[in-house]
This record gives structure tokens, C-alpha cells and sequence, in this order.
């Protein structure tokens, strides 16, 4: 018996060396397993994950417990016994008229996601009907000059997500072109940097809504007599008024401390003033005008929810608002659902502006 | 008439009681074609120096002549090598040139400007780096392209700022032949700032001691009658070197004690006895 096993064990030696054989012939590496970087690249992030998942289920077990004594309790105090009584039943059966309203688990929350995905499906689909369904009478609408049937049934969670995206984008541009010309002019000029200093220092602070309330003020009167969408206008102006301190201040502070070596090459090769800028200040500044609209980019995402929330525009702002308003049962997890959606997608701006930044800069190594 | 001029210059900077004085005096000719080197120590006032004959920065008095006219901008003619290449970083090399010659050279065309910046490259042997970043290369191949940019624009007369400074003994041998031959061929002018009495002597014509800051000013001159081309290794022989390289480093180490004499602080050290960690 004893002799078998060994047999065996040099058989699948053997093996294992022929195999080993095969593999080196077809140049096959084997991938070098490294045990101290698996557990430091995938194990260690996936547990701070899955403590996260834990601690938040925990939280919330304890907060829905809290909720569901109280009830009881008013119930007691309030028709006796056989309310309470009937009001544990009705809790523990997972009735959804009497659950208690507070912090979702991360169960209840996936659930949520998944709904509001299919919610989503149903609405295309709805739209694609309704596409086909009006697409003959359309055409004629509008060979007759009239203006085509579109369709008018509530945005899904996907569409506020890219209506969301579509009001940063337009408010980064709009803080771009006015940041960074403004930026270079007051970097290149001391006297003109000291003068409007007092302007940058005391608009920098001032909160969101304080500026969508002036912006308000303004864009109400002027689109008065157009048709335009006041609402993405007011936000998408404030969004950019909010966001662009950043990058002015970067952009001027990378304009007017540029290397003095640089300074004077331009002047021993004789630029032009136009050439100066545009060859030597601007391409040196590049990294920190770059750092200024990264961070213009994350604090428009910050402030955008605020400002929808109160501008009535569509979007994630007034998505979150209504399901809070709404107080339906599943509002507080879609709620939850729309946060984490936020956060993500403003971690994917980021990385998205770092790469840009990589790309255009000869400063190789910015990171995060 | 001289073709550089320095009558009387005196620079300052800062203003009042601040003022520091870092040029007094300077008085310097410069004959057309002809090669000078100023050495002096470390923060002697050298790219002050420097940056007043290329025009970077004003004579707080006295005057800056340049073909008989007072110096008041930096101009395509006095072409500079900088201490500290000073490269833009986000230019390849070849870009990093054309800019030079475009700039020199306005209404040229474009097949012009690529041909000229490729036989500068070429001159200072960088053909195969001509696209890559100052980044990725090495400091004497960095120093080259400052070389191959200032000297592509065809100045009348090349400015060096401690051009070799940073460089290694062998790199900096290589490059010293280079801007010989480049200046002999077409018979420059050069002013050559260095702080290497050997590079002096190796080099120029004409060696002037700049005596250390603040209230620097220039030392007697040295000629160095060697006939060129000269050739390194026979020059440690040549008794005319070893007669001027004895007699500026007898000169520049009179002025280090010179000022070691004025010193007229006196540190008191404290009373202090080690400690013992023993006991």
C-alpha cells in the first residue's frame, strides 16, 4: 500500500515536470504569484469593503430596531395591547404599510438599484413606442412646418444622471472660459492681480445658493419674453459661477510664478508678448491650471445636487429631493442609491481630468 | 572702437538701506573676435555680469556699449548660453531650436528653419535625440542644446554663462573643443564666464579675474600667448601655461586671503564637554 502511494507520488511528479517542460517550450510564464501584493492590491480593499457592507447593515439593523420599539410603544400608549400587539405582527411580517422609516440596509438599497434599473427599462422602451408610434404623424408635422410630438412622461434615474452630467459639463466650460483668460491677464500683471484681489477673496467663499439666488435674480428677467429653459440655465450658470474660484486662483498663481530661466529665454530669443504667453507662460502653467479645473470639475459635481435641488431643474439634485419629499417606502434607499451613484461618478470626473492632465502636461507625474 | 564696451558699470540691487552693491567699477573692452574669459568664485557677481552685457539687466550707473551703442534690450546678436540650460521642458530638442531660429530668422521659410535647426543638432551630435524631452536626457547632452539653440540663431557674439559648470570632466573636454572650433570657423566673439582657471587658460585670449562680491570689480588681465589650436595634454608642458596658470591662481588665492584678513568677526565658541553616557 505504502509502496503504491509513493509510486503514485513520483508518477505525479513526473507529471508535473513534463508539464513543466510543455509549458517553458511554449514560452508559457506562469504568472509569478506574489502573496504579499494579491494581499495588498485585492484582498485588503475587498475586506475594507465588505467591513463598510457590515457596519452599515449593523447600523442600520439597530436604527430600524429603535424605530420599531417606538412605534410599538405609541401604539401601547395610544389604543392598547392588541394595537401593539398587532403592530409587532404587522413589523415582523415585512408589511409595507407600517415598516419604519429610517436608514436603509445595503440589501434594501441593491434592491432599490435594481428597480430603478428596471424602472429605467420600462421608461426607454415606453419611448421607443412612443417614437414609433408618432414617427409617421411627425414627419408630416413637420412637413407641414409644425413643431414635432415629443414625448413627455417622467425621466427615468438614468436620464437625471446624464441631465446631471449635460449641467456640469456646460457650467465647467462656462467656469473654463471665464477662469482661465481672466486667470492669465491678472497672473501676468502684478497691479492688476492686487486690484482684484479683494474681488477674488471675498466671492470665493460665498455659498452655492447664495449665487443660484443671483443668478436667479438676473437670468428670471432676461429670458423673460424666450421660451428658453430657464431652469438648466440658472444652474448650470451658478454651477459655473460656484466652481470656477479654483481655477482662477491656480491659473493666476501659475501664470505669475513661472520659472524665471524661462522668462529669460523669452526675452534673449525676443517673443513677442502674444508668443510669450502662449509658448512659454501658458505651457509652463499648464500643470497648475490643470490642478485648478480638476478641482473646479469636483466641486461643480458637489454643488450641482444643491443647486437642482433648489432650482427645480431636472437631474440627481431634484431626484434625491423628490424621493425625499415623496416618503415612500423605498425613497430613503433610493435615496442612498442615488448618493453612491454621485460619488462614483464624481470619482470617474477625476480620474477622467487626470488623464487629460497626463496627456497635455510635460509633467508626467501629477497624481491623484 | 571697441566692439563691447563697459565703462564705469555699477550694479545694485534693492534700493536704500537694503542696497547691496554687487558690481563696482567694471571697466572692460572687448576687441571683435576676439575670445575673453572671467573667472572668479562662486557668488562673485559673474551672471550679473552676465545678464548686464546681454541685456537682461540695467547698470544701475556707468555704461553697457555694444558696437558703440548703449546696450538697453536683449537682442538677437548677443546670443547666451545659460548656466542652467535652461531648456523648456515641455519642447523636445529640435523643437526647443526652431524656436530659437524662427525667432531669429522671422521671414524664412519652413524648409529653412528645419534644415538649419537639424545641422545645429546635428553640429553638437544630438540627431538621434532630436525628439526627445530635456527630461530624458542626460545633463552634457541638455547643456549641447543649449549650445546647438544659441548658436543657431548666428549671433555675432556668444555669451556663456558657466556653461560647462555642471558637467563631467570628459563631457565638459568634448564640449570645450566644440565651441573652439565653432568660434575659430567663423571667428565669433566670446565672452566666456567660468569659475576653472585650466578652462581659461584652454580656451581664451584673454583671462580677467573678476575680484568676489559685494563691490566686485575686475582684476588685472592675464594674455595667454599660446598659439592655437592647442592641445591639451602638451599644455600641462607649455612653460608659458604653467608661468599664467601660476600666476592667476597666485592671484585669485591673494584675494580669497584678502578677505579672510577682513573677516573681522570673531566666533566665541561655547565651553561645552561631552557628556558621558557611562557613568
Amino acid at each position: 500500500m505504502k509502496q503504491s502511494v509513493t509510486v503514485s507520488k513520483t508518477q505525479e511528479m513526473k507529471l508535473a515536470n513534463a508539464a513543466k517542460v510543455v509549458l517553458s517550450k511554449f514560452k508559457i510564464k506562469t504568472p509569478k504569484f506574489e502573496v504579499k501584493t494579491i494581499l495588498k492590491k485585492v484582498i485588503v480593499p475587498l475586506a475594507s469593503i465588505l467591513l463598510f457592507i457590515g457596519l452599515w447593515h449593523m447600523g442600520a439593523k439597530a436604527l430600524f430596531n429603535v424605530e420599531a420599539d417606538f412605534k410599538i410603544q405609541k401604539a401601547l400608549t395610544d389604543q392598547g395591547q392588541e394595537a401593539a400587539d398587532a403592530m409587532a405582527a404587522c413589523i415582523a411580517s415585512g408589511d409595507i404599510s407600517c415598516q419604519p422609516n429610517t436608514l436603509p440596509s445595503p440589501a434594501q438599497v441593491w434592491e432599490s438599484f435594481n428597480t430603478l434599473i428596471a424602472d429605467h427599462k420600462v421608461i426607454s422602451a415606453d419611448k421607443l413606442a412612443f417614437k414609433e408610434k408618432t414617427a409617421a404623424l411627425n414627419a408630416k408635422r413637420i412637413a407641414e412646418g409644425k413643431e414635432p410630438i415629443t414625448y413627455t412622461g417622467r425621466p427615468s434615474f438614468v436620464d437625471q444622471i446624464f441631465t446631471s452630467l449635460k449641467t456640469v459639463f456646460a457650467g465647467f466650460v462656462l467656469a473654463f472660459l471665464i477662469a482661465v483668460p481672466i486667470g492669465v491677464v491678472i497672473g501676468l500683471s502684478e497691479t492688476l492681480r492686487n486690484s482684484f484681489n479683494w474681488l477674488i477673496q471675498v466671492f470665493k467663499p460665498v455659498s452655492p445658493v447664495v449665487w443660484l439666488l443671483l443668478v436667479f435674480m438676473i437670468v428670471k428677467t432676461m429670458t423673460k419674453d424666450s421660451n428658453s429653459d430657464s431652469a438648466f440655465i440658472i444652474s448650470f450658470i451658478s454651477v459655473g459661477l460656484c466652481a470656477m474660484w479654483a481655477t482662477l486662483v491656480n491659473t493666476a498663481l501659475g501664470v505669475s510664478s513661472v520659472d524665471k530661466d524661462y522668462i529669460n529665454v523669452a526675452k534673449v530669443l525676443k517673443l513677442g508678448p502674444l508668443q510669450k504667453v502662449f509658448k512659454v507662460i501658458l505651457p509652463s502653467s499648464l500643470p497648475l491650471i490643470f490642478t485648478g479645473l480638476r478641482i473646479t470639475l469636483s466641486v461643480a459635481w458637489m454643488v450641482l445636487i444643491a443647486i437642482e435641488l433648489l432650482a427645480q431643474s431636472p437631474g440627481l439634485g431634484s431626484f434625491v429631493w423628490e424621493e425625499f419629499q415623496n416618503g415612500a417606502n423605498d425613497s430613503n434607499s433610493k435615496i442612498i442609491v442615488a448618493m453612491f451613484i454621485i460619488g462614483i461618478i464624481g470619482f470617474l470626473l477625476d480620474r477622467i481630468m487626470l488623464t487629460i492632465q497626463n496627456m497635455v502636461s510635460f509633467n508626467k507625474n501629477a497624481t491623484a | 572702437m571697441a566692439y563691447l564696451e563697459l565703462k564705469n558699470v555699477n550694479k545694485t540691487y534693492g534700493e536704500g538701506k537694503n542696497a547691496t552693491e554687487v558690481l563696482t567699477d567694471i571697466n572692460l573692452t572687448i576687441e571683435e573676435g576676439e575670445f575673453v574669459a572671467i573667472v572668479g568664485f562662486t557668488g562673485s557677481g559673474k551672471t550679473t555680469l552676465v545678464n548686464l552685457i546681454n541685456g537682461l539687466l540695467k547698470p544701475t550707473s556707468g555704461q553697457v556699449l555694444f558696437k558703440g551703442a548703449p546696450v538697453m534690450d536683449t537682442c538677437h546678436e548677443r546670443g547666451v548660453i545659460f548656466q542652467n540650460y535652461s531648456l523648456l521642458p515641455w519642447l523636445s530638442v529640435g523643437q526647443n531650436v526652431a524656436m530659437a531660429v524662427k525667432e531669429a530668422f522671422p521671414n524664412e521659410k519652413k524648409k529653412f528653419i528645419k534644415e538649419r535647426v537639424a545641422r545645429y543638432v546635428e553640429m553638437v551630435n544630438l540627431s538621434p535625440a532630436i525628439n526627445k524631452r530635456p527630461m530624458e536626457l542626460s545633463g552634457g547632452m541638455r547643456q549641447r542644446v543649449a549650445v546647438a539653440r544659441a548658436l543657431a540663431m548666428n549671433p555675432e557674439m556668444i555669451i556663456m554663462d558657466e556653461p560647462l559648470g555642471a558637467l563631467d570632466a570628459l563631457t565638459r573636454g568634448n564640449l570645450q573643443d566644440e565651441i573652439l572650433k565653432i568660434w575659430s570657423k567663423d571667428k565669433r566673439t566670446a565672452l566666456l564666464i567660468t569659475n576653472d582657471v585650466d578652462e581659461g587658460i584652454y580656451m581664451a585670449d584673454r583671462i580677467i579675474p573678476l575680484r568676489p562680491g559685494p563691490k566686485a570689480t575686475l582684476g588685472p588681465e592675464f594674455r595667454i600667448d599660446i598659439d592655437r589650436p592647442r592641445d591639451k595634454t602638451e599644455l600641462n608642458d607649455n612653460p608659458i601655461y604653467k608661468k599664467t596658470r601660476n600666476a592667476i591662481i597666485e592671484y585669485l588665492m591673494g584675494i580669497g586671503e584678502e578677505r579672510k584678513a577682513t573677516a573681522k568677526e570673531i566666533y566665541e565658541l561655547p565651553e561645552l564637554a561631552p557628556k558621558s553616557f557611562v557613568a
